[in-house]
């Protein structure tokens, strides 16, 4: 039992190390990469994430894992973490890639004819196309399979109307994964159909969401009338969910992995910094008592991503567990935001970089974090996934088994 | 990153796991618990006879010579099977203690004995009610000779002798005492779990022969009480994966409205979070577990997060255990009240989570002023 990479894994590491040295600059100890939830970024930054990508896939550094028929680098799975540990390491554009080649990419490798493959992997591959993905709706989050959007045939395309929602990054996307509704008349599962969409098609509109943060990541897209060549069908029609479900797993594997609970650190300092009853408040045992178990969690969430990251090692797929990472984090990232700002008296009121402690970190963390969430699988739907994937336990009864999609009961509007 | 146990160690956790489940089924522990018999002498044999009580023992004196890794392994099994032995009480603490301070002519005394069985140690510390703390033991060693009072002490109406911290040699030092021999009283005490057994100790006069270095019981206290812990915690954590197993099997069987009670997720997410709280506990033994075997300063870390989530986490789902179970889990013949037992006791004896919290604050601050 140890922490340390196996020799091949460590000589990969160098590699990668020399790599990196040489093309990027290492972050200081206080500084990190910008999230690309947080601001809508400018045509610049776009630009300049495209050509860290172009400069990785040139050299071989982008796609670790995919097979090298589509111009990966067929490495294995801790190859590609250890790469992701060290990128992380150096000044690097936003990713504005992950949905795209972490989602799409597998989708299309694992369903897509060989002409939709070579048409477009390649080029999601280098980073001259950016991806996103279309599945939430208004009305269907959870229940992504009550989706409403339609698709009707026309000649050799399909119509597309209808409302798509939470879609990171849209605004600067070429291409987007799309699942809608070709046939309400049978149960909802049955009746989805999944095709890659231009973004630049005529038709399609796309609207910012303010967060209650005030970042504007994600979008609203709506479709009048979108006409996309049924060469763009991704599902046998109807077979939508199966290839769904395929994205889906992609997107647990690659947001499950990390989990919050940073920060810890920071509150052990402010803990230190700030008084109660004229003295540090890290001396009082209540504080104290609050601190130890973010600290036990936050240690554990840790160890059990190097549990996960040893099985990786020996050659073991993670399964659906990887869920524990964001459903513990994000709660406990939470937490000690809160107690964080409870800590600073009147002054966890502020929200001043300039004024507040710590430059108002936990204000904005406190504010960002019920995205994390909610985003990419609630809690609820999480714990969904232990119980029945990791466990086994047997599924909720549900209302809407066997009905034909239109005679499902949808409550009243929700506008 | 290899932070997992070997193919070999879980092979022999599954043999510990084999020989427990045929020789210890929990109705050897509500044996224990129904009848005055204070533990499970013939399991404790057969225990001896696999190697166990003498695992980190070196061959020399007799043991297996493993090292903590197949200890801890062992121990998740000892605490899945309730096994009603003083296990804790003689390896975690005796053994280790002598292993740790004990002189030449120390280890070829107790040792061997240990490891065969013959003896049962345990460790006696605690004098009242209360948290207290080993700066203020009273208890008192002069001219070899002990006086004073220990309780509660686990397993001590059971134990052969015990390591006791007294003050005494220029301060709180750490004594072997033989608790069948002279000026020695003891008492059985109800234990909230009685499979595992408590007692008064009662001493006035009896010999008392220094472990380690003289005054330096406090530290050797606390080295001895964070292993202790780590290897606790693998206990802990196999009792809390027994009684998630019980109670995931039960909700699953049984019906109401028509339906299995753990397709409701008034149930099913409940258990999926009792199942992540076993998942963190896992980690941080782990964690505890590297750290004792290579003997890193960061133990003393390791062993705090060890003990505080393992000691939550069964808590909490023995508490869920019983509310799962309904009205049957409230009865004496349903075994929910075994897991719920064990659990308390387990987390009371070796310092409360708070007791390790407050410690782990300490630790984290030394650290970063280093």
């Amino acid at each position: 039992m140890d922490f340390n990479d196996t020799p091949e894994e460590a000589a990969f590491r160098a590699e990668a190390r020399t790599w990196l040295d040489a093309n990027a600059e290492l972050l200081s100890p206080d500084e990190s990469n910008a999230n690309l939830l947080d601001e809508r970024d400018d045509p610049d930054t776009i630009q300049s994430a495209k050509d860290w990508q172009k400069k990785k896939a040139d050299s071989g550094w982008a796609c670790l894992t995919w097979p090298t028929e589509y111009g990966g680098q067929g490495k294995t799975s801790i190859q590609s973490v250890i790469w992701n540990q060290e990128e992380a390491r150096y000044k690097t554009p936003p990713n504005i890639y992950g949905i795209g080649l972490g989602m799409c990419g597998p989708t299309i490798m694992t369903h897509g004819t060989d002409e939709q493959r070579q048409r477009w992997l390649p080029e999601m591959l280098s980073g001259v196309k950016v991806w996103c993905q279309l599945f939430s709706e208004p009305s269907a989050g959870s229940d992504l399979a009550g989706l409403r959007s339609t698709a009707v045939p026309d000649g050799d395309d399909w119509i597309i109307n209808g409302q798509k929602i939470w879609t990171t990054g849209a605004q600067f996307c070429d291409w987007g994964i799309l699942v809608v509704r070709s046939d309400a008349n049978v149960p909802k599962h049955s009746g989805l159909t999944y095709f890659v969409v231009d973004m630049h098609s005529p038709g399609i509109e796309i609207r910012p969401i303010t967060q209650i943060n005030g970042g504007q990541g994600f979008n609203e897209v709506f479709f009048t009338d979108v006409r996309i060549p049924d060469a763009q069908r991704l599902s046998e029609v109807g077979n939508g969910w199966a290839v769904a479900i395929t994205t889906l797993m992609n997107e647990r594997s690659s947001i499950g992995g990390g989990g919050g609970g940073g920060g810890i650190r920071d509150l052990i300092e402010l803990a230190r910094s700030v008084e109660v009853d004229g003295k540090p408040a890290l001396e009082q045992s209540g504080v104290r008592e609050k601190i130890a178990t973010f600290y036990t969690r936050t240690k554990g969430l840790k160890l059990t991503g190097n549990r996960s990251l040893s099985a990786l090692s020996q050659g073991k797929t993670p399964g659906p567990e990887a869920s524990l990472g964001k459903l513990v984090g994000a709660r406990l990232a939470q937490e000690m935001a809160a107690f964080a700002m409870e800590l600073q008296g009147a002054a966890g009121a502020l929200n001043d970089p300039d004024a507040s402690p710590q430059a108002a970190e936990w204000q904005d963390r406190y504010l960002s974090i019920p995205g994390l969430r909610i985003a990419g699988g609630t809690d609820e739907i999480l714990r969904n996934i232990i119980s029945e994937r990791v466990l086994g336990l047997p599924s909720e009864a549900r209302a809407d088994k066997g009905i034909a999609f239109r005679d499902i009961p949808s409550g009243p509007p929700s506008n | 990153m290899n932070f997992d146990f070997s193919d070999d160690q879980k092979f022999l956790q599954q043999t510990a796991r084999d020989y427990l489940a045929e020789h210890s089924p929990l109705s050897a522990c509500r044996e224990i618990l129904e009848t005055d018999k204070p533990y499970a002498d013939d399991l404790w044999k057969g225990a001896a006879e696999m190697g166990w009580q003498g695992a980190v023992i070196p061959e020399e004196y007799g043991g297996a010579g493993f090292g903590h890794l197949e200890l801890a392994m062992i121990a998740e099994e000892v605490g899945r099977s309730l096994a009603p032995i003083p296990f804790a009480s003689s390896v975690y603490f005796a053994t280790e203690a002598i292993l740790n301070a004990g002189s030449d002519e120390q280890k070829q005394k107790y040792l061997p004995a240990l490891a065969s069985g013959e003896l049962i140690g345990t460790f006696a510390l605690t004098e009242k009610a209360g948290q207290n703390s080993i700066e203020n033991v009273e208890a008192q060693v002069s001219g070899g000779k002990i006086s004073g009072v220990k309780f509660p002490v686990v397993d001590g109406d059971v134990a052969n002798f015990a390591v006791v911290a007294a003050q005494g040699d220029g301060g709180v030092s750490l004594y072997l005492v033989d608790l069948e021999g002279q000026g020695v009283e003891r008492e059985t005490v109800k234990s909230f779990d009685p499979s595992r057994s408590m007692a008064r100790l009662t001493f006035d006069g009896a010999s008392a022969d220094l472990l380690g270095e003289a005054g330096q019981g406090a530290a050797l206290t606390s080295h001895l009480l964070d292993r202790a812990a780590t290897l606790m915690a693998f206990e802990q954590l196999g009792t809390a994966q027994a009684c998630f197993d019980i109670t995931k099997e039960f909700t699953t069987g049984r019906y109401a409205f028509g339906r299995p009670i753990a397709s409701f997720q008034a149930i099913k997410h409940r258990l999926a979070d009792m199942w992540c709280e076993i998942e963190l506990a896992r980690s941080n033994a782990y964690y505890g577990a590297w750290a004792l075997s290579n003997d890193e300063d960061e133990l003393n870390v390791a062993a705090c997060v060890a003990r505080i989530q393992a000691s939550e986490a069964l808590e909490q789902i023995s508490v869920e255990m019983v509310q799962m179970h309904g009205g049957v889990g409230y009865t004496w013949e349903y075994d929910c009240h075994l897991f719920y037992r064990r659990a308390k006791l387990l987390a009371a004896v070796l310092g409360t989570p708070a007791h390790w919290k407050d410690k782990l604050i300490d630790r984290i601050e030394s650290a970063s002023a280093d």
